[in-house]
């Protein structure tokens, strides 16, 4: 099966092809080894890395992310397993880990700024 | 250099950076590196960052850290620096003034209003959104229409979700990350309104903010109409043609009505010049920053401006790498001062220096100028023969294109005349969302006579 889309590792949007049905997905327009090794977790297993918030105990928000991307399937899981997340009393760093494993995918959830 | 004057609350710094963003910290830190240690940032938010602070998602320090961060961390990194630098910067201060002999006014609860002397001042006071009173729809005005900075905000600074039944107009960058991020919290984005017939969005936040979660991209539609009394109820939808003389009107019987509570703006961004214009400083019709030299100078020797003050950048990164030129020769405007005695100043010499080293940079100019297919060149003149950079954006798409950099026929004393070619570059293809860059050399220059006009030109 062919496949177009846009890659998404940088802001230059290379238009990459896919190919899948043969033994190895056939991958062409890539301009990097970043995009072909996007372009074959594209077809096999898409990831993304989530990014979102966490409440700080002073009310404002945190900004965080996954340390590595999760599968596309399950952003909206690891969503609901975010809300759930309570931050300890005390500052928090950026970088701090927020969550060990977040919703079984052995991601951590790291904080992306300074807190309180 | 620093003093300060309890009696008038007056202060004296080497130089001052308005705005705390990545530009403005960059600036600071290009001037600390090229000895101007001095330095004052005035940010009028309660932390550095800038946008950057809400701006959750990853996509920035590609081109300068090498890897992939998010706002915050990008921020943070250059804060990080900032801080070890030791470079001073006064928080919830707003700057009410930036006067033509130098003078900056601002006020803050910790300060009181107080004034800065200073030798160079660097304007990094980014950009605003596009509001909806800019837009004109008709219809009722209830709550429920915010500009997507503002949602982005709401979310990810204080936690508060908007809407739960979106439309979004625009398809610029901020307006898909927040279709994204509404969507991931809850919210169901019924679609994404685009007025022109391509989005102005990059094509990697089209497919991972909106294919990702099937949210339709409706180009060449517009919203015609908002309902609703207290708050938003629905909007009508409609597509738009190009009529020649009229521009985009909408076409009758394609109006469609979509029932949400929010409806988010995507429209623009306008650079904030309120301190620039009232400083007098000429500003560009087209970019609505000021107008500057390579060094980054406005009209007002002494004042420089960079990042999205200037002209509204693609990436961070860009606006970042800008405020380094602008460092760069605040700095070096600052060591020339002191060479010469005249900094750090009596109160009232700033302005006749000012004009004494105008003078002497004025020995070579050139304008540059724009076709109309190319929409603006930054910088928009040239005051010295040395390599320049030339950023451009286009105004709509070109495929194949070649940009023609050339003078426009140069009359000798015999009459005979030509123009001059000084650079040509074909491209397979132009979008106005994406900037370009061209270096013209010192040797260009050299063919270029004294204040003569250097056109940038597609064919």
């Amino acid at each position: 099966m062919k496949k177009t889309f846009t890659c998404i590792i940088c802001p230059k949007g290379c238009e990459i092809e896919t190919e899948t049905g043969g033994e190895a997905p056939v991958i062409t327009g890539y301009s990097c080894v970043r995009g072909k090794r996007y372009a074959e977790a594209e077809v096999t297993n898409p990831v993304r890395t989530l990014t979102t918030t966490v409440r700080l105990r002073s009310g404002l928000m945190l900004p965080v992310r996954t340390a590595a991307p999760v599968p596309k399937s399950m952003l909206f899981r690891c969503m609901e397993a975010v809300k759930a997340i309570e931050l300890p009393e005390g500052p928090v760093k950026a970088g701090d880990v927020v969550a060990e494993d977040l919703c079984g995918t052995g991601v951590k959830l790291v904080a992306c700024a300074d807190g309180q | 250099m620093k003093s300060f004057d309890p009696e008038k609350n007056e202060y004296c710094y080497d130089a001052v950076v308005v705005g705390g963003g990545p530009a403005g910290m960059s600036a600071a830190l290009e001037l600390y590196d090229n000895g101007i240690k001095d330095v004052l940032i005035i940010e009028r938010d309660v932390k550095l960052g800038g946008i950057l602070n809400q701006c959750i998602h990853p996509g920035f320090g590609i081109e300068m850290f090498k890897e992939e961060l998010t706002g915050p961390e990008f921020s943070g990194r250059i804060e990080a620096k900032v801080r070890e630098y030791g470079i001073e910067c006064a928080l919830r201060s707003m700057v009410l003034s930036v006067d033509p002999d130098l003078t900056v006014t601002a006020t803050s609860p910790d300060r009181g209003v107080y004034t800065v002397r200073t030798g160079a001042v660097i304007l990094a006071m980014g950009c605003r959104e596009r509001p909806r009173g800019a837009l004109n729809t008709p219809g009722t005005r209830p709550a429920g229409i915010f500009t997507a900075g503002a949602a982005q905000r709401y979310v990810n600074v204080y936690g508060y979700l908007p809407g739960r039944e979106v439309v979004i107009l625009g398809s610029g960058d901020i307006g898909l990350i927040m279709a994204r991020r509404m969507t991931l919290e809850g919210a169901h984005v019924k679609a994404v309104c685009e007025i022109m017939s391509y989005s102005g969005g990059l094509a990697r936040n089209i497919e991972q903010c909106l294919n990702d979660f099937n949210i339709p991209l409706l180009l060449s539609h517009t919203v015609v109409e908002t309902h609703g009394k207290d708050r938003l109820t629905g909007v009508t939808i409609a597509e738009v043609e190009t009529v020649p003389g009229k521009g985009r009107v909408p076409v009758k019987g394609t109006e469609q009505y979509i029932p949400c509570d929010t409806l988010l703006l995507s429209v623009g961004l306008i650079p904030e010049n309120e301190l620039t214009r009232k400083c007098g400083i000429p500003l560009s019709r087209v970019t609505k920053g000021p107008e500057v030299d390579q060094h980054r100078e406005t009209e007002v020797p002494g004042i420089y401006a960079c990042g999205n003050v200037l002209h509204v950048h693609d990436l961070a990164d860009f606006a970042a790498e800008e405020a380094r030129i602008a460092g760069k020769a605040a700095a070096k405007r600052v060591k020339e001062l002191r060479a010469s005695g005249q900094w750090p100043c009596d109160s009232d010499c700033a302005e006749a220096e000012a004009e004494d080293l105008g003078n002497a940079q004025g020995r070579f100019t050139a304008k540059l100028h724009t076709d109309g297919k190319v929409r603006y060149v930054v910088p928009q003149r040239i005051s010295a023969k040395e390599d320049v950079k030339v950023y451009f954006r286009v105004s709509d798409v070109f495929n194949d294109p070649t940009l023609v950099v050339r003078c426009p026929a140069i009359e000798y004393p015999d009459g005979s005349g030509e123009p001059l070619l000084l650079f040509r570059k074909r491209y397979a293809k132009l979008i106005p969302g994406t900037m370009q860059s061209v270096t013209l050399t010192r040797e260009m220059l050299d063919r270029v006579p004294d204040s003569y006009t250097i056109e940038f030109g597609l064919v």
